[in-house]
Parts: structure tokens; sequence; C-alpha cells
């Protein structure tokens, strides 16, 4: 059947089994809402600023797996997309952004509301194409989902010209692509596997140091039954939350920076170092030169170009994390039948471990007059569903979030990583909730990243999505001052944010209900009431202002130096 | 270390960007770069000159591999390879060098392809090193321009290298 390219558009996002889309209209995308019009079968949610409807597919996408996918008009709307498509890409989230663009015919003369988005896109996408022929739409469209999904996941966009969505085709959908230049590694080496399984068996303190890609590869249930075999430690980044339950005895907890002082002092004394989907960050090795010194490292990852970029790497596997977890099991079960033996071996490791533990457990001072940040997220721990989604933004209160919630499942918590995108949490929130109505969403922010997108209280109360917002304010941008405080002798330059804003009124402007807890004894309650309450709430949390999140290894020192908590 | 790396991509529109853009973008170096379609339409071959110690070299072809549009990269071996650059030289040329600029040209046999009472244009190709030791003779006698299409190169033996 013959139909324009707006159509075919629909038509190929409804066989790649999308179900909801975040976009916003203008001029070179009215083809495409004009036949989204008549479309039932996909639900449209209009965000308030292009970037919140990136955020949003993103924040779909890291909750269910699937890909996200996002739409905007040319020119301003696609520019405003760069932040949400520079965070999917730093954090390998699967995502489709289709942007309109000005007229074929008319690209390259600085026609009105023409930018150049594929040279802009080019360093923060996967990939990226520009459909010049309705004909090649599909193609395209089942190259740009499949590219979007494999390997390293990633953004690609699509860039449409207005006169491609108009023009008429067959549809044909392609049921396989084959591009000749992709084809991700997927299938880890058995040799090095038995390799890294014989290092690993043999050695007396190891560690495992899980990344993103563990919940990317779905791998969290292998990680889980290899660590347990071989009884083995597990730390994870921010993005491994959720990978491995922080409620076993092995949970190391957070690493890095802001880690545990047991994880940074594991990962400093260990002799075999196992790390998958991780990429040795910055913020995770401290300085390089002395992390893990004592240790031979195993790194396992489907992107070949995390090994050995800035780490050397005795012993690599590229490779897709589930597969190559499945092989160490069943390796880890021939090299040691009984599993027993191999977890006595590294007994005493163990137990040096849980003499960090005891001597610097996580913990802060708790006060009968203040609201303590890390008080409010324990509670909300307490209080809220296991398999509830927890969204944050970027900041002291992510931070404190990552160290006190305790994450035990994967696909629990989005969190901006990578990129550090203040912003990101509320619509990432949202696209969560679209996903999945039935279950507990709240998001986690600072009183400074929930204005970066707070026009979106009105998406979600139109739309019904019932998302719990829990802003810690200290009237600060916390994590900056935090620095201001430790290195900067206190001066606070623009962190102070004087102006008081009614957070309660403002919630109930947009139709949403708003609560707000001054005291100790006003946690809970307030808690309580947001959960129990239809749709959309804010609690606002008065916390204490000049709290720092502890431990923390100062920017370019060794994981060992680290400050903390009195 | 130099490398000289040959990438096979697409014969696609903004395929040496995605190239150019990833060198600047990780801060790579580029000494030299030639593009030219090949044999197949729809394929175009990039020769890159870049410098690194081991580790940067991997990342390099790491990062060219993992391009979409990029086919294949080969991280030649000096001597498993073939290199050939080609510059075309303006010297000046006045009564006492004129015979000078004639000997040289003589020796690297390089072609003479314009002449004027002041000036003659040289034409030469060869090893990148070969090429460069003429040049660096010609330096002293007044070099006014000079231009190179900078190295390409080709494996040694019978096989053929495509997609
Ligand atoms: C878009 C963006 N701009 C600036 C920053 C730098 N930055 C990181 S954390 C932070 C403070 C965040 O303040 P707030 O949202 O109130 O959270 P808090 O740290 O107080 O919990 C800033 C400015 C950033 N990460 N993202
Ligand atoms: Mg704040």
């Amino acid at each position: 059947m013959k139909m324009n390219g707006a159509r075919i558009l629909l038509e190929c996002l409804k066989r790649e089994g999308v179900d909801t889309i975040f976009g916003y209209p203008g001029g070179t995308v009215i083809n495409l809402y004009d036949e989204l019009f008549s479309f039932k079968e996909i639900r449209h949610i209009l965000p308030r600023h292009e970037q919140a409807g990136v955020h949003a597919a993103d924040g779909y996408a890291r909750a269910t797996g699937k890909v996200g996918v996002a739409i905007a008009t040319s020119g301003p709307g696609a520019t405003n997309t760069i932040t949400g498509i520079a965070t999917a890409y730093m954090d390998s989230i699967p995502m489709v952004i289709v942007t309109g663009q000005v007229p074929t015919a008319l690209i390259g003369n600085d026609a009105f509301q023409e930018a150049d988005i594929i040279g802009i896109t080019r360093p923060c996408t996967k990939h990226n194409f520009l459909v010049k022929d309705v004909k090649e739409l599909p193609t395209i469209m089942k190259k740009a989902f499949y590219i979007a999904r494999t390997g390293r996941p990633g953004p690609v966009l699509v860039d449409l010209p207005k006169d491609v969505q108009m023009a008429q085709a067959e549809f044909h959908y392609p049921e396989t692509v084959e591009i000749r230049g992709y084809k991700p590694n997927l299938e880890g080496h058995p040799k090095q596997v038995e390799k890294a399984v014989t290092m690993i068996t043999q050695a007396k303190r190891p560690v495992i140091y899980v990344g993103g890609g563990v919940i990317l590869g779905n791998a969290a249930a292998e990680l889980t039954a290899f660590a347990k075999r071989l009884a083995i430690p597990v730390t994870t980044t921010l993005m491994g939350l959720g990978a491995f339950p922080e409620n076993d005895p092995q949970s190391l907890g957070l690493l890095g920076m802001h880690g545990t002082y047991y994880a940074n002092m594991a990962v400093s004394n260990c002799d075999v170092l196992i790390a998958i989907g991780a990429r040795f960050d910055d913020r995770v090795t401290g300085k390089i030169a002395s992390f893990a010194p004592h240790a031979k490292i195993v790194h396992v990852d489907v992107d070949p170009t995390s090994i050995k970029k800035n780490v050397r790497v005795d012993l690599p596997i590229v490779g897709d994390v589930r597969d190559v977890l499945a092989k160490m099991l069943k390796a880890a079960e021939q090299v040691c039948p009984d599993a027993k033996v191999c977890q006595d071996a590294i007994a005493p490791w163990t137990a040096e471990i849980e003499g960090w533990k005891a001597k610097h457990p996580m913990s802060y001072k708790q006060s009968t007059t203040t609201i303590k940040p890390q008080y409010v997220i324990q509670r909300l721990r307490a209080l809220s569903d296991p398999d509830a989604i927890v969204a944050t933004d970027v900041g002291q209160h992510q931070m404190w979030t990552a160290q006190f919630f305790g994450f035990t499942t994967p696909r629990t918590l989005l969190s901006s990583g990578g990129l550090g995108t203040m912003g990101y949490g509320l619509p990432a929130a949202m696209g969560a909730q679209a996903a999945f109505p039935e279950r507990q969403v709240m998001v986690v922010c600072g009183d400074g990243g929930f204005q970066m997108n707070l026009q979106e209280l009105a998406t979600i109360v139109q739309n019904r999505l019932n998302v719990k917002i829990v802003i810690l304010n200290n009237n600060f941008l916390g994590m900056v001052r935090q620095w201001q405080e430790l290195f900067f002798d206190k001066r606070y330059s623009s962190t102070c944010m004087e102006l008081p804003i009614d957070f309660i009124k403002l919630a109930e402007a947009f139709g949403a209900t708003g609560l707000q807890a001054t005291k100790v004894d006003e946690v809970d309650e307030v808690i309580k009431k947001g959960f129990a309450t239809n749709g959309p709430v804010l609690m606002e949390f008065k916390v204490a202002r000049e709290e720092k999140v502890l431990p923390m290894v100062p920017a370019g020192a060794s994981l060992t130096e680290m400050v903390l908590a009195s | 270390m130099k490398h000289t790396i040959a990438v096979l991509v697409e014969n696609e529109f903004g395929v040496l960007s995605r190239v150019v853009g990833l060198f600047s973008g990780r801060g790579f170096n580029i000494d030299s770069l030639t593009v030219a379609p090949t044999n197949d339409e729809a394929l175009s071959r990039i020769t890159l000159v870049t410098r690194g110690d081991e580790q940067i070299i991997e990342q390099i072809t790491k990062q060219l591999n993992k391009l979409i549009d990029v086919i294949k990269v080969i991280d030649f071996e000096p001597e498993n390879a073939i290199e050939r650059e080609m510059v075309l030289v303006k010297v000046s040329a006045e009564d006492q060098s004129r015979a000078e600029v004639l000997r040289i040209a003589d020796i690297f046999r390089a072609k003479v392809i314009d002449v004027t009472p002041k000036s003659y244009t040289l034409e030469a190709t060869g090893a990148p090193a070969k090429v460069s030791a003429m040049v660096e003779l010609l330096r002293p006698l007044g070099l006014k321009e000079l231009v190179s299409t900078g190295p390409v190169v080709i494996g040694r033996g019978a096989k053929g290298w495509k997609g």
C-alpha cells in the first residue's frame, strides 16, 4: 500500500514494538503530527520542552530496557534535544530520536529553522542518518533501532526532511538488516573465559567491580549467580547499582569518589579485579596510577574501545556480559566442583573486608532538630514498594540516594552518571511512570536541578502520571557548595539560591499536591501521605543546609585518601 | 611512533567528518590524510598518518572500527607495505641555481612540470623518506611552494584488500 513518509515512520515504530513516544510539534514535523492525530496504536506524550522529551524517552528506556523514542521539530526543537541525547550517549541508553528537517531542496541554504543537526549530534550519537529519499526510510528506521539496541547501546538520530514526510511510497518493512561495518562481537572467547576463571579462582583477594553494562546487558542474574558461587565481594558504580542486591552480605556498595570505605579499601588491596560492563571512569578510579595497584585486571565489556582505554588490562574479554558471565559460571563450576572449597580459600580476605565494614560503616550524624537528607532517603526506602523506581537528579541528593537507598533490583535507579545532567530526574521519572503506570515511581531532586525542568509538572499532571517528587531542599547548589567548602575556603560563589520558593504553591499551580516537612518527626508522615495520595505529589523536605556527602575522595587523589564521615 | 593506517569506509556523505571528528574529539594526531573512491564505487579508502604510543594507536584503530560506516581498518607494518607520496615543489631557479635544481630533480627522478625564467616546478613521487630527502636538498635553493598528497599505502604480495 502507498502511504506518505510520515505514515511510514509511524508504521516503522509500530513494527519495532514502540508503544509510547515523547515529542513536540513544529513546522517541519507538522505532517508527522497530522498522521499521528489518527494513529491510535502509539501513545504520544507532549512534554513542555524537547530536552525533557528526550530525558523522558531515556527514563522509559532505562526502566524497560526497550528503545526510547523522542520527536522534535527542526532548528530550535532539534538543538533543544542535545543535552538529552548527550546524556543518553554517555550512559549508553538505547534511543531513537527523530527530528524534522527543512525540505531537502533548502538544506544548506540557512532556511528558516534549519540546523545541521546531523553535524551537531555526530559526536554524541552512536550513529545518525539523514533521510533523503522516502524509499530509504523503512531500511533506515530498521537500522536505527538495530544500532540503538545492539552491541553497546546508544542513541541514534534520524533527521527527516519535511518533503520526505510528504512523499508517497510503498511500505515494506525489512525483516532484517545487514550493515557491513557494524558487527558487534557478542560471544566471549571461550579460551579467554577459561583463563579468566583460572585467574579468579586462584586469587586470594578477588573483587568484582560492576558497571552499568550489567544492567544494560540484562545480566544481573548471571552476575549474582557467579559472584555467589565463588563468594566474591561485589562493588558497583553508580550506573551498576541494582545489578547486585545491596542487602547481600557480599555487597560492598558504591565505589569511587563517594564510595564506601570498604569498597575503596577492597579495590585498593585486591589481587584480582574483575571489571564487568564498566569503563574505569575517573570518578570511579581516582588517581589512575594508584588504582587497584596490586591487582591483575580482568575486563569484560561488549565495547572493545572500553578495554585498555585508561587502565592496563591483563585479561580482556570482549563480548556480551550476559553470555560471558554465563560461561564464567559454567567454567567456575568445573574448576571448583565443590563451591565451599573456593569460598573457604578467600575466607581471610572476606574477614578483612568485614573488618573494614565494621571500622567505617556508611553513616551520618542523626539530628533531632534538622532533617538529615540521608535520613529522608532511608525512610523513602523503608516506606516504598520493593520494586519502586527511583529517578534522581544530579548533585548531593543523587549521591545520598546512591549511598543510602539500598538498591536490590536492576532498572530501579535512573540517574545521569556519565554526563551528570541537572534537570534529568523529573522527566526521566515521567518516562518511567508512562512505561509502568502500576508501579511506584519517585524522583529525588535538589532544589536547584528541579528548577531546570520544573515545567514538566504540567506534562505529569496532564497525563495523570503518578510521579512522586521528592525535593531535598538545602537552598544551595549543594554539591558545588561542598567543593567550595572543602577546596575554596567556603567562598560560596553563586551557589546560594537566595530566593526561597514556595514549592507547595508551585505544585498547586500545576494541579499537583504539595507537601512539606520541616521537622524530623514530619518526615514519615509526609512520605506516607505522599505515597497514599492518588496522582502526582511534590514532597519538599527542608534539610540540613550544609551537610556533606561523605566519604569523599578529592578529585585526582587515590581511592585510599578518603575524607570520612566523623 | 608514526603509523600509516588505511581505513575502508562506505562512500557516503559525512563519513570523512565522522573520521576527522573522532580524531579532533579525542585529541588524536593526524599528520596527513588522503581519501578517494576505490575500485568498488560504494567504498572510499582513507589513508592517514598518525602518531602515538602503542596504547593510543590501539585506541585509534578500535575507535575507527567502532564507527558504523567504517568497514575495515589496517594499521600497516612498514615491512609488509609499500608507501608512496607525491609532491609538487616550486623552487626558485635563477642563473646560478638553475642547473643545480635540474641535477637534484634528475637524481630523484622528478619531472619538471612548469618552467619560468625564475623558477622550476617539479613533480616527484616515491617513498616518503625519498621525497622529503629531495625537498631538503631543494630547500636552501629557495622553496617557493610545496604541496604533498600525503602517503598512500598498499600491502605487499598477491593478496588484494577489499571490503
Ligand atoms: C546542567 C548542569 N549544570 C551544572 C551542573 C553542575 N552541578 C553539579 S551538582 C550541582 C548542584 C545541584 O544543586 P541541587 O540541584 O540543589 O542539588 P544538591 O547538590 O543541593 O543536592 C551543580 C550546579 C550540572 N551537573 N548540570
Ligand atoms: Mg540543593
